[in-house]
């Protein structure tokens, strides 16, 4: 692997932390391609060969398992969570994660409880993959090329 | 019985500038700096602390060939070659000492959870050290 390789690899992996830190925030495209000093395609594009996932459909993992973490540790309504972690609408909130984990959010607080475990290993253990994983990253991916922003935009454009 | 953990090992691009990191920015001591051709048994430890060493391993011959190495430094660059975790006494402290001397690859500031204060980071390769204050828990009065 050449130094060219490796230097790319860790701006990504920069971009990514960053996502990972500022979840809650308006996150956009062109601001975390800018961390791994990459223009927007050439980031989603990169980022997509070297973490197997677009951008944009990491950052939704990360904001749904934020909102998970909340809905068992919290008594925060799905509402506020909702906007806690990022989400911008209700609606779109509650489709992401029921796309990504499976079931709505009121249905998960039901059936979990706070986990005794330290932060670092629920943020990883707890990070849903989703059942339509494959098919939903490839629609965020075309949904991302078409995007400047992470915020709500497979949900604007998906079918 | 096993009674401890004598040594284990992070992988790193470039033994030198992870001695840099670890030493001279993170706080650590070198263990041991042993060569022997292309080898170097190079380790750092807590101060204070010299029951387990930590080999600051870079990827290659004569322990792994080309293209073992190259997929490991692969891994490395993208941090999925695991982690290592510290305990400090003042994480927030730690954090600004640790910015002061130019570090800025933290994954999370100093947060409190219900075991402590904890803290993320990566060395310059991208791997993942987490350091945590663990919380004080009161003893009892005894007579």
């Amino acid at each position: 692997m050449s130094r060219e390789v490796e230097d790319l690899n860790r701006r990504l992996l920069r971009a990514r932390d960053a996502m990972d830190r500022a979840f809650a925030e308006p996150l956009d495209v062109p601001a975390v391609a800018a961390v791994a000093h990459l223009s927007e395609a050439h980031f989603i594009r990169s980022f997509r060969a070297v973490f197997g996932e677009t951008p944009h459909r990491y950052l939704q993992r990360r904001r749904v398992e934020r909102s998970m973490f909340l809905l068992r540790e919290t008594d925060r309504s799905v509402t506020d969570i909702c906007f806690d972690v990022g989400f911008t609408s209700r609606g779109t909130f509650c489709r992401t994660f029921r796309e990504i984990v499976g079931e709505p959010p009121s249905d998960y607080r039901r059936g979990h409880w706070p986990m005794v475990a330290p932060h670092c290993f629920q943020m990883a253990a707890t990070r849903p993959v989703g059942a339509a994983r494959a098919a939903g990253a490839a629609r965020a991916a075309g949904a991302a090329m078409r995007s400047s922003s992470f915020g709500d935009a497979f949900a604007a454009t998906a079918p | 019985m096993i009674t401890k953990l004598n040594a284990t090992s992070v992988k790193v691009l470039d033994q030198e500038e992870a001695l840099d990191f670890y030493v001279n920015k993170l706080g650590l001591e070198v263990g041991q700096d042993i060569k022997q051709g292309n080898f170097r048994w190079l380790t750092v430890r807590v101060p204070g602390e010299p029951g387990t060493e930590i080999f600051l391993e870079e990827p290659g011959p004569p322990v792994h060939d080309e293209a073992t190495a190259e997929q490991l430094r692969e891994l490395i660059t993208k941090g999925a070659m695991g982690s290592l975790v510290f305990n400090t006494d003042d994480a927030r402290g730690l954090y600004e000492t640790l910015k002061a001397r130019g570090v800025t690859d933290f994954t999370q500031e100093p947060t409190d959870h219900f075991y402590g204060t904890d803290m993320g980071v990566r060395d310059p390769f991208g791997n993942a050290i987490r350091i945590l204050q663990p919380k004080k828990v009161a003893r009892a009065a005894t007579a």
